[in-house]
């Protein structure tokens, strides 16, 4: 669905990495890891179209990054549940608004999903902060209200840059089984992050890929862990 | 826009709407301009159709009125009537010489006398009616060649002086349009710098809606349905006020006064609805372009 074809980026800069290429199919399960700095984020970006290759070929659903229009693009990220490393909201509205607002943008009305809305609030432990506004929650609290922003949609992939960054191991384990919950049923997901135990908890469950970018390159790192 | 589409456009869209935030200063900004504007614009309306109204008036009186009248003991009126109609049909500028009938006179003197008024037994002038045309009618020149051989014509054209009055009335009016046609591209320019601001606080807001897949249609949809309905609202206000203002301008007396006369008569008050229309019209296109503009220029 997504797929990088000895992709590069810099930021006007030296290469932050180069030769990358990547397939994230249906179904599978990528954790992407590496060194603060490495380009994680970067690369992530990359493949929700917020970012466009220095050089190299990104495909999403099966079309050209390079030749998309701005619509073919918003179309795309309508199937992609993005979880950002900054979790960015609309602070004026609700977290149930915020969090209904993939559907709303795309035309469905959130009244419909009511029940889904609600139960998938409670399981990332949000139901009380349900009417507040986003500023008002902490960071892991609003870490997890990106991630039920990021499934509410039922995306076809889901990105997330360290969705668990700032929650404790109870509550990263819950989230953790929302998306293996949603791998299993056949969505691609993508998770970069830092923590190991993560990881290692993931593998126990589902059938995971690590990929490491490291000095430039982009790594299979299944091995060492 | 179909009616179906329009109507969804005014109630719908809550949700699009919702999704960026209420900007008091902006907003209150907007219905203010297109307040302002409109109350404007009821007056360069009334001034344009007022100057029209007086125009057609004038011009209508200026048409009909030169005539040459032939005064003449009983039994010369026939001779010199011809005589003097060989005159006009050989005058340059004269359009139309018509001899008015007996009833057409006596339906002027009506008025003045009453119906029952035995006009052939009267000794009245002949009236010759006359419409000028072309390259205009030397005033001068048709006194003086009348008055040689129709000694009985007296040529009166006492509503000459109204002439440049008219054209004056014709300038007005054009200025009236004008001024119309720049209030409503300054509403256009103001909603678009409002329209611009409002934007360019909300990238936070646009960067969320594209983060979660809303298309520029949709993010463009919020700000436009906003500025169009606060310019509706506007408008409608400003339109009113004038409206009011214009009713109660101290009017009547003479129906020629141009100050007395501003305003509107009739069906003429069917234009006022068209201006908070328009209004939402112009902050409609204006908004809509501005939207795409900058929406691009977010990439
Ligand atoms: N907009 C930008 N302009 C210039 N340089 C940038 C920009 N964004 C990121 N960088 C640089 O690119 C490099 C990679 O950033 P990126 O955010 O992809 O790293 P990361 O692997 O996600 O790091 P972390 O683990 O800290 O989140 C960093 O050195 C960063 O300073
Ligand atoms: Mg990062």
């Amino acid at each position: 669905m997504i797929d990088l074809q000895s992709v590069a980026y810099n930021y006007g800069g030296r290469e932050l990495f180069s030769g990358v290429s990547l397939s994230i199919t249906p179904g599978s399960f990528h954790f992407l890891t590496g060194p603060s700095g490495a380009g994680k984020t970067t690369l992530l970006k990359l493949c929700y179209l917020e970012l466009m290759a220095t050089s190299g070929r990104v495909s999403v659903f099966g079309r050209d990054a390079a030749q998309m229009t701005r619509d073919d693009i918003a179309r795309s990220r309508s199937r992609i549940g993005v979880v950002h490393q900054d979790c960015q909201f609309l602070d004026h509205l609700p977290v149930i608004e915020n969090v209904a607002l993939p559907l709303t943008v795309n035309g469905k009305d959130p009244e419909s999903a009511r029940g889904d809305l609600e139960s998938l609030l409670a399981w990332v432990g949000l139901s009380h902060q349900a009417d507040r506004r986003p500023p008002e929650l902490s960071g892991g609290e609003r870490q997890r209200a990106a991630l039920a922003r990021a499934v509410i949609n039922a995306p076809d992939v889901i990105l997330a840059d360290e969705p668990t960054g700032n929650v404790d191991w109870d509550m990263s384990q819950r989230l953790l089984s929302l998306l293996v919950e949603l791998n299993r049923m056949g969505t691609a997901i993508m998770v970069a992050t830092h923590d190991l135990n993560l990881i290692r908890a993931a593998k126990a469950q589902v059938n995971t890929r690590t990929l490491r970018i490291a000095d430039r390159r982009l790594i299979s790192a299944g091995a060492d862990l | 826009m179909t009616i179906a589409s329009f109507r969804g456009f005014l109630l719908g869209d809550a949700q699009a709407d919702r999704a960026v935030p209420p900007t008091g200063f902006t907003a209150s900004l907007t219905v203010f301009a297109a307040a302002a504007m409109s109350f404007l614009a009821v007056f360069a309306l009334a001034l344009s159709l007022t100057t029209e109204r007086i125009a057609e008036r004038w011009s209508a009186e200026l048409a009909r009125t030169a005539t040459v009248r032939i005064a003449a003991p009983a039994g010369q009126i026939q001779a010199q009537t011809e005589a003097a109609l060989n005159v006009l049909r050989t005058t340059p500028g004269v359009a139309v010489a018509r001899v008015l009938s007996t009833e057409e006179q006596q339906a002027l003197l009506t008025p003045w006398f009453g119906p029952d008024l035995p006009i052939d037994t009267l000794p009245l002038p002949q009236l010759i009616e006359i419409e000028e045309g072309g390259e205009g009618l030397d005033a001068e020149g048709l006194r003086l060649r009348l008055s040689a051989e129709v000694p009985g014509a007296v040529f009166d054209d006492h509503a000459r002086w109204r002439a440049p009055l008219v054209q004056a009335a014709d300038r007005l009016r054009a200025l009236g349009l004008f001024s119309l046609v720049l209030i409503g591209a300054t509403t256009a320019v103001m909603i678009t710098l409002a329209a611009n601001a409002a934007l360019s606080a909300n990238a936070q807001v646009i960067w969320v809606m594209r983060l979660v897949g809303a298309r520029d249609v949709y993010i463009a949809r919020a700000f436009v349905r906003r500025f169009t309905l606060r310019a509706l609202f506007g408008a409608t206000v400003g339109t009113a006020l004038a409206a009011l203002a214009v009713a109660f301008l101290p009017g009547e007396a003479t129906r020629d006064g141009f100050l007395t006369g501003l305003g509107f008569e009739g069906l003429e008050w069917a234009w006022l609805p068209a201006i908070p229309l328009l209004a939402a019209f112009v902050a409609f296109w204006a908004t809509r372009m501005a939207a795409f503009r900058t929406l691009k220029e977010l990439t």
